[in-house]
């Protein structure tokens, strides 16, 4: 009797533990479809956006009835991507960030793609520069570039009109930012100009407000080495730029750790009247963070002696890990949701017209991936279905191609941005901070990580 | 001697929690070992069952505890992206750890907050408790209320104080100073006060649980050691000084080494509230760590961290080795 009662005991903790390992093993569809797992969105995003994409999904799925797509709601970050690729719980298509693509693509964590992109006929469309970003030292391609975006300044026009400044001409110089920056926290109580600071995004935007001022931050040497050079006098104009505002026009509000996501949730919620990202950013503020569309502004980033404008996007990629089949379906599910929209009317005018049925932002400023000429001819295909205030982003889109764009500093992205968080945060946090000394400190920390 | 302590040791023994292995038994062991053991006589004495039953928790700690600690120190030789076959490289990753600036700094910061915490985090729950002990009615509403920041989630309490360290004249915290006439500060917003935020909402974090361990000794107090020191004249204080505190030592002294191998590993505070900054002002040994595998480099410097995580973990256990050593005598008689 007793020994009975423990094998029913023991039997049961078999059972448990059998049952919670079964449990962790996904079980495989066998419908002979083949199941393509895809990033959607990042976290956030409102359920008409999945709408929309359960649309687009449904008219994939028409065109290819072989392939069984499954949306994943994913955005790419450092932290866990290695050990998600490791792991093998990756979307097997999702969007890298240029910033990163070159990292990851040197460190083999990307899938091959340059026969796929040679075979329909992208080689030769993209603007090189764009294709320059996901070329790999060994001449082979890791991605598709599918949107690109230059860096704005983005303003708060409610926060512009209570300040009695008028949001239809905003500032063309620097030193006209920091008086409208001024006169906003002076009126409104709130940040008239606000950075981002941490998580690496506070050396992005550095690097973007140095560059505007005639900064090179980085020589190639064309040899696969590179010479930090962020130690230079428009650096230094920036972070002095951000002391001032900062200590003596006390005009950037009281937080100074903002990132990407926090700087947009402040901005959208009325808190901060300007700041520099992005030009594509609408999109985000809107869907993930409530912005009123009314109020938004863009307008182009002011440049000063031979300053460019600092550039971005992404790339759609694949982990390298997958296997043929699920590589071709993913190369078919890239094309047909990325690129075709770029240089199709039917698919640009079907992909607007999905997005707007939805509520979706359509027509965000961008730049061109391909040529010129076939981004503004794919702007026209959608015209009526464009929903984002264009004439609220006039200042941008007249002034962004006469501006000369320049693209991130290629070795050592995100270490050197790590680096670089620390001058705004220590300009910021530290009335005293000796800028002198923490440029050519800086300088000296980026050259070794790229002599490493 | 010996006789009078064994006496002792059964006279300790509550007859209600009879201990699983009676004195019988051990004296019956010598006899049981001269036998021949045989998987047989294994099996028969129970052994397959204890193992089965064993089985569940020896694979659950294996598989996620002893097994990762392994493989993390043969990490700490290697480079690896976790995709391609891993590298030897023998000591490289602790040598490039140690020429690490940022390893100075981190360390400081992380010696700076455990004196802080000991400063502030330690003596708290302590009053607090002797004072809890000595209310005569309503002491589980109290234990309650001190024990309630243990209950809420350490991320939400975290994010809670963030809120509440609002640098604006607005914030929470400002408000309060505010009303007392003192003007706004920038708590996380500095390189000066960002660490001594971190330290209080930690303190108050963890008072709860360190206040029940010390109420629960001192309900282990003898009251006739009170009584006596009552009679000689003593005081509250000398009460405390003489009776209370001595009494607590033991518990004392494990308290210190929980909080110094604790603070030692502070993570949450500064990942949360200040992602180390600003400019490395709150950036500590774990969070240096984390940047190795999952911030600084994008392919994971798993090498590096696995390397600098091994020498914090036998640097702290020769810490705790030394003060049981040096405070063996103190803490036992």
């Amino acid at each position: 009797m007793k020994s009975s009662r423990r094998i029913a005991i023991a039997g049961l903790a078999a059972l448990a533990m059998a049952g919670s390992l079964a449990a962790c093993s996904q079980a495989a569809e066998d419908d002979g479809k083949l199941e393509l797992r895809v990033a959607t969105f990042p976290p956030g995003a409102d359920q008409a956006a999945y709408d929309a994409f359960a649309e687009q999904e449904k008219q994939f799925e028409e065109a290819n009835p072989d392939i069984d797509i499954v949306g994943l709601e994913y955005e790419w970050t450092a932290p866990t991507f290695a050990a998600q690729l490791a792991g093998g719980s990756l979307p097997d298509v999702f969007t890298v960030p240029f910033t990163d693509s070159k990292t990851l693509l040197e460190n083999d964590q990307l899938m091959d793609v340059t026969d796929e992109v040679k075979e329909l006929g992208y080689a030769d469309k993209f603007n090189p520069i764009i294709l320059e970003e996901v070329t790999g030292s060994d001449g082979a391609i890791y991605g598709f570039p599918r949107q690109a975006y230059a860096n704005g300044l983005h303003y708060n026009r409610d926060l512009f009109e209570q300040a009695g400044l008028d949001p239809d001409s905003p500032p063309t110089t620097w030193e006209e930012v920091r008086e409208a920056a001024k006169t906003i926290a002076e009126k409104t109580g709130k940040a008239g100009y606000a950075t981002m600071t941490s998580g690496n995004t506070g050396g992005w935007q550095l690097s973007v407000q140095a560059v505007s001022r005639g900064a090179t931050l980085q020589e190639d040497n064309g040899d696969g080495t590179y010479t930090s050079t962020i130690d230079n006098d428009a650096t230094k104009a920036a972070l002095e730029f951000l002391h001032d505002l900062r200590w003596e026009d006390d005009s950037m509000g009281a937080t100074f750790d903002l990132d990407w996501g926090s700087i947009n949730q402040e901005f959208a919620a009325g808190n901060i009247g300007m700041y520099t990202t992005g030009s594509d950013v609408y999109t985000a503020l809107v869907r993930d963070f409530g912005m009123a569309p009314d109020n938004y502004g863009l307008t182009v980033i002011p440049l000063e002696d031979g300053g460019k404008v600092l550039g971005g996007g992404d790339i759609a990629v694949m982990p390298p890990t997958i296997d043929d089949a699920t590589k071709a379906a993913a190369v078919k599910w890239i094309d047909w949701y990325y690129m075709q929209k770029l240089l199709n009317e039917d698919a640009a005018v079907a992909d607007a017209k999905a997005l707007s049925e939805s509520d979706q932002a359509v027509g965000t400023p961008l730049l061109p991936v391909l040529d010129q000429e076939t981004y503004l001819e794919s702007q026209e295909w959608i015209k009526d279905y464009v929903n984002v205030p264009l004439d609220q982003m006039t200042g941008f889109t007249e002034g962004i191609f006469e501006q000369t764009p320049a693209g991130e500093i290629k070795g050592q992205t995100q270490p050197i941005y790590a680096l670089m968080d620390n001058l705004v945060q220590a300009v910021l946090t530290d009335q005293n901070a000796d800028v002198d000394a923490l440029l050519a400190q800086v300088d000296v920390d980026a050259q070794a990580l790229l002599d490493e | 001697m010996t006789l009078t302590s064994e006496a002792d040791a059964a006279a300790e023994a509550d007859p209600r929690h009879p201990s699983p292995e009676p004195a019988g038994a051990r004296a019956a062991m010598p006899t049981r070992r001269r036998r021949q053991r045989t998987p047989m006589t294994w099996i028969r004495g129970g052994g397959a069952w204890n193992l089965a039953f064993l089985a569940p928790m020896l694979i659950v700690f294996g598989v996620f505890s002893w097994g990762p600690i392994a493989q993390a120190v043969i990490m700490s030789f290697q480079k690896t992206n976790l995709i391609t076959p891993a590298t030897w490289v023998g000591l490289d990753n602790f040598a490039r750890v140690l020429a690490d600036p940022n390893l100075g700094t981190a360390v400081l910061n992380t010696l700076y907050f455990a004196v802080l915490a000991l400063i502030f985090g330690f003596p708290l729950p302590i009053i607090m408790a002797v004072l809890m002990s000595e209310v005569k009615r309503g002491k589980g509403l109290y234990s309650a209320l001190a024990y309630l920041p243990v209950v809420v989630p350490p991320v939400v309490a975290v994010l809670l104080w963030k809120v509440f360290y609002n640098a604006s004249p607005d914030g929470v915290f400002n408000t309060i100073l505010g009303w007392a006439g003192i003007p706004p500060q920038p708590w996380l917003q500095s390189s000066a006060t960002a660490m001594p935020s971190l330290v209080i909402e930690a303190t108050w974090a963890a008072a709860g649980g360190s206040i029940i361990i010390y109420l629960a000794a001192l309900i282990a107090v003898p009251p006739e050691l009170y009584d006596a020191a009552e009679v000689d004249g003593a005081g509250i204080w000398r009460k405390i000084w003489h009776v209370t505190l001595p009494q607590l030592r033991g518990i004392l002294f494990i308290m210190l080494i929980l909080q110094v191998i604790g603070t030692a590993q502070v993570f949450l505070e500064p990942f949360l509230f200040t992602g180390g900054g600003p400019n490395n002002a709150t950036l500590t040994v774990l969070l240096l760590i984390y940047r190795y595998a999952f911030q600084n480099s994008l392919g994971g410097d798993y090498g590096e961290a696995t390397a600098l995580s091994l020498m914090l973990a036998i640097f702290l256990g020769l810490l705790s080795w030394l003060y049981f050593k040096l405070t063996d005598r103190w803490s036992t008689n």
